[in-house]
């Protein structure tokens, strides 16, 4: 076997001279094979899509703090099949609710949170030259690509995008136009590319990982992307199988999802029938339950990176953080039919869901605990990452205590398809996972560019989005314990019981407009400071991880030696040490 | 530049990242698959009749169809296994055996279905034919796409085993993996359909 | 060059043990086959019919997973991976399905 590797050594060694020739602008910025190309193409187009997304809300606030009122300007541009006179018509209202959904969750958070973090930082964590599967991790990115151009080109179709709720919910959707069948083929290029991308962060995290550096010593950063592969790896394809059968139904005429008996707009079906409508619910929930943990770890590993470099200290309880990850991961696959309570089910097995459900939250305030253990006795620095990671903790506190009356199916019944449930995931969601986004972004920026962001321009971003986004989601909770039911184009203004609260919608209304003013300095900050930030060298953070050992930004390759890990991630304030930190990376 | 093990066995795991790729991607079409399983479960379980599958299938043109896909898996592997051994001519007729079963099977496939939609049996005619035709037509569709496969490492991409044979073994091994999947999930889409 | 023409003839040898296991297994399989279609022909109560069908199947799959595939010598992470997703592809087939056993008191 060794004569195969020395022949096997000759081989590549033709092959590295061969790519030290120049490659040009498309092979190298465009159609690039290089993991860090790749996490900023994902990155940026991610955080594009975050804002087109947040723009799609913001139109909607309008409706829900104005209903009926004719919106000057915006109104006009959209048209009359959108908005005769600038007043919003009813399934405009439900495009970009269904659509903001979809884009934000598909096209924005995912995409920047694995597809940008793990692809640019994973590989430099774990001390590789790359990902085990450059040409694969190009693919899933051009696959997210196509995915995002359908979805935004089904806007343009006859009947506007897809208006059935980004959970597409049978029958409503079977009969819904056709936006909606773009909507089923950007899913499966969508899926696509996570799962391509599962794949390759898997067999890298496992192969190319440096020499010394075992599981135990991985950064709670690199856990957090591992079980996120394997949740995006195996509760996916059954989405995918589901998108399959309603383009079946849609296209072919098939009854998958059509009951027997099932009437529409007065005419009774002419299909076949005999489907089940709660399969598609099934289908989708069995991936989109595992999906809220695919949005919520890789932020949780970022804040926990932050936290530990920025107290100078150990993560506190990082064994329990990783057996809690590796726990939740598996308990995410049981639990989904906490979002069918309401349709009808026995109690048996709506007692068997909320109990795995109970027992997921336990994990979950495990992670946070730590993390808010891991302070106690720090010496904290306050710079801009840290501070959105701090700001994390309390907002994702409040976002899971919120989700616990949801997940008990007698409590879901007041409150399930209110505003309530708007308010528990936003907050996971918004000050949660994109805080913990936002954080990465000011941290790694040094790393992926050689220069810093602006830390005043950074304090004001934070400031001003931790305020605006308790203003919009806070009111959500009393607006959903009132009774006011999600997706309601004019926020609930028919209904009688809802006058006490609707003015509760102007305040988030004008929460989430005043948010969008205090992305400004970020947008400005980010782009500034590429070319003018002030010039860093290639660990500003005096941080542990063996990241920090490459050149800032990374060549080609990633480090001039071959990495090696000497021991564990955070060995910050060792007793005896010579500085305040001793780094995986130094012998 | 190099990925480390892409050919060489890593000490720790004893694999190469193509082996660990190619079951990792097998893992979710077991996945897939599973769905449409589920929903055939749900399906037939919720429905007040369900045909008994050799009412409207062709079962002694399955049951052929089976042998042929078994008999392709067989030549797969023994594509591999000369390829281990060091001759490259054996590795080509198995290879190319295993492309024409393949063939074969596609042709029957299309016998099958054009006869159904001759008789008037779409996927829209009732739950039964809709499952059947959704899962056969997905397994068909990984049938073509294994086929492309071993036609690129029989023909075009045969060439690597002058310049790095170890690794051109290792990936006819992978896509040998897929092609075995693929007659695995026919091994019990046969009965689920045809049979019962 | 010597100890790689050894290490190639001890493999050589191998594989000759693998191929008459492979044309073994292959045999098999097409036994198999043939008895769960003869099996169908005598039309078994359903619950039997589908108990029995699923039986050979599962031995067929094995057959081919464990010697075409080379699952038998596989190595642990392999076993791991496809262990976690025997249990989650059993979840997916068993909970819609007993949740719709339970009864919905909405038909």
């Amino acid at each position: 076997m060794s004569e195969h590797a020395a022949v096997a050594g000759a081989k590549p060694h033709a092959a590295h001279e061969a790519h030290h020739e120049e490659l040009g602008f498309w092979r190298k910025y465009v159609f690039s094979v290089d993991h860090k190309v790749i996490g900023i193409q994902y990155a940026v187009t991610g955080l594009l899509f975050l804002f087109f997304g947040f723009s799609l809300m913001m139109l909607m606030r309008w409706q829900l703090a104005y209903p009926g009122a004719a919106l000057p300007l915006l109104g006009r541009i959209l048209g009359e099949s959108r908005m005769p006179g600038g007043t919003m018509l009813p399934e405009f209202y439900n495009e970009l609710g269904a659509m903001h959904g979809t884009i934000m969750v598909f096209l924005g958070v995912v995409p920047l949170a694995v597809g940008g973090f793990g692809n640019f930082v994973l590989p430099l964590q774990i001390g590789a030259p790359d990902m085990a599967f450059p040409r694969l991790n190009m693919l899933s990115y051009w696959s997210f690509f196509l995915g995002g151009v359908t979805m935004l080109a089904s806007f343009f179709a006859p009947g506007g995008a897809a208006q059935s709720g980004w959970t597409s919910y049978t029958p409503l959707s079977v009969y819904a136009s056709s936006g909606q069948t773009w909507w089923l083929i950007g899913m499966v290029f969508l899926i696509t590319s996570s799962l391509l991308g599962a794949i390759n962060f898997i067999t890298t995290t496992i192969q190319l990982r440096a020499k010394g550096l075992t599981f135990m010593r991985f950064p709670f950063f690199v856990w957090a992307q591992l079980v996120t592969a394997f949740l995006l790896l195996l509760a996916f394809p059954p989405l995918e199988a589901a998108a399959v059968l309603q383009l079946m139904d849609r296209v072919a005429g098939t009854s998958f999802f059509l009951p027997t008996g099932l009437v529409v707009s007065g005419q009774p079906l002419t299909n076949a029938g005999g489907g089940n409508t709660l399969l598609w619910q099934h289908l989708f929930w069995f991936l989109a339950h595992p999906e809220v943990y695919v949005l919520i770890l890789p932020a949780m590993g970022i804040v926990a990176e932050i936290i530990a470099n920025n107290t100078r200290k150990p993560l506190w309880g990082y064994r329990s953080m990783v057996y809690s990850l590796v726990f939740l991961g598996f308990m995410s696959f049981i639990v989904w039919a906490h979002h069918m309570f309401m349709t009808g089910m026995g109690t048996a097995m709506a007692a068997f869901f909320q109990t795995t459900t109970m027992i997921i939250s336990i994990p979950s305030v495990v992670i946070l605990t730590a993390l808010i253990l891991s302070l106690w006795g720090g010496s904290i620095r306050f710079n801009t990452p840290m501070l959105f990671a701090l700001g994390f903790l309390p907002m994702f506190g409040i976002g899971g205590l919120t989700g616990l009356p949801l997940g008990l199916n007698v409590a879901d019944i007041p409150l399930h398809d209110t505003y309530y449930v708007i308010g528990h995931f936003h907050y996971v969601v918004a000050p949660g996972t994109i805080f913990g986004l936002f954080a990465g972004v000011y941290f790694w920026f040094p790393k992926a560019t050689g220069r810093r962001m602006n830390e005043t321009l950074g304090v004001i971003h934070f400031i001003g989005s931790f305020i605006c986004m308790n203003v919009i989601f806070m009111p959500m909770f009393l607006l959903g314990m009132a009774g006011v039911s999600r997706r309601l184009y004019d926020g609930g203004a028919a209904y009688d019981f809802a006058q006490p609260v609707l003015h509760l919608n102007v305040v988030s209304s004008w929460g989430a407009w005043m948010l969008a003013l205090f992305q400004l300095p970020f947008i400005f900050n980010f782009f500034w400071s590429i070319w003018k930030g002030a010039r860093t060298e290639e660990n500003p953070w005096h941080a542990t991880t063996l990241e920090w050992a490459a050149p800032s930004p990374p060549p080609h390759g990633n480090f001039l030696q071959v990495p090696q890990a000497y021991r564990g991630p955070y060995e910050y304030s060792v007793p005896g040490a010579a500085k305040d930190f001793v780094p995986q990376y130094e012998a | 530049m190099d990925i480390p093990y892409t050919v060489e066995l890593r000490r720790d795991t004893g694999l190469n990242n193509g082996k660990i790729g190619i079951w990792l991607f097998l893992a979710s079409e077991v996945m897939l698959f599973g769905a449409l399983f589920a929903t055939y479960i749900l399906l037939r379980t919720g429905a007040q009749t369900w045909p008994r599958g050799d009412t409207i299938l062709n079962v002694p043109l399955a049951t052929f169809n089976t042998i042929v896909l078994i008999s392709s898996s067989v030549t797969m592997v023994m594509a591999w296994a000369s390829l281990m051994r060091g001759r490259f001519g054996t590795f080509r007729l198995y290879m190319g055996g295993t492309v024409l079963l393949g063939f074969v099977f596609l042709v029957v496939k299309y016998f099958e279905y054009s006869h159904k939609f001759h008789d008037g049996l779409f996927p829209s005619t009732n739950n039964f034919l809709a499952i059947y035709f959704t899962l056969t037509g997905l397994h068909m569709l990984h049938v073509m796409g294994g086929m492309a496969v071993n036609a690129y490492f029989w023909g075009p991409g045969a060439k690597q085993w002058k310049t790095d044979p170890a690794w051109f073994t290792n990936r006819v091994e992978n896509s040998g993996l897929f092609w075995h999947f693929v007659d695995l999930v026919w091994i019990f889409l046969f009965p689920t359909l045809y049979l019962l | 060059m010597t100890s790689d023409h050894a290490a190639a003839s001890d493999h050589a040898a191998d594989i000759d043990k693998h191929v008459r296991i492979y044309i073994t297994v292959f045999v098999t399989l097409m036994v198999l086959t043939i008895i769960t279609v003869l099996i169908a022909r005598v039309h078994l109560p359903i619950p039997i019919a589908i108990s029995v069908a699923m039986l050979v199947a599962i031995i067929k799959g094995s057959l081919v997973a464990c010697y075409f595939m080379h699952l038998i010598s596989e190595k642990k992470l392999i076993y791991a991976v496809l262990g976690l997703t025997l249990a989650f592809f059993v979840v997916l087939l068993a909970l819609p399905a007993l949740t719709h056993a339970d009864g919905y008191w909405i038909h």
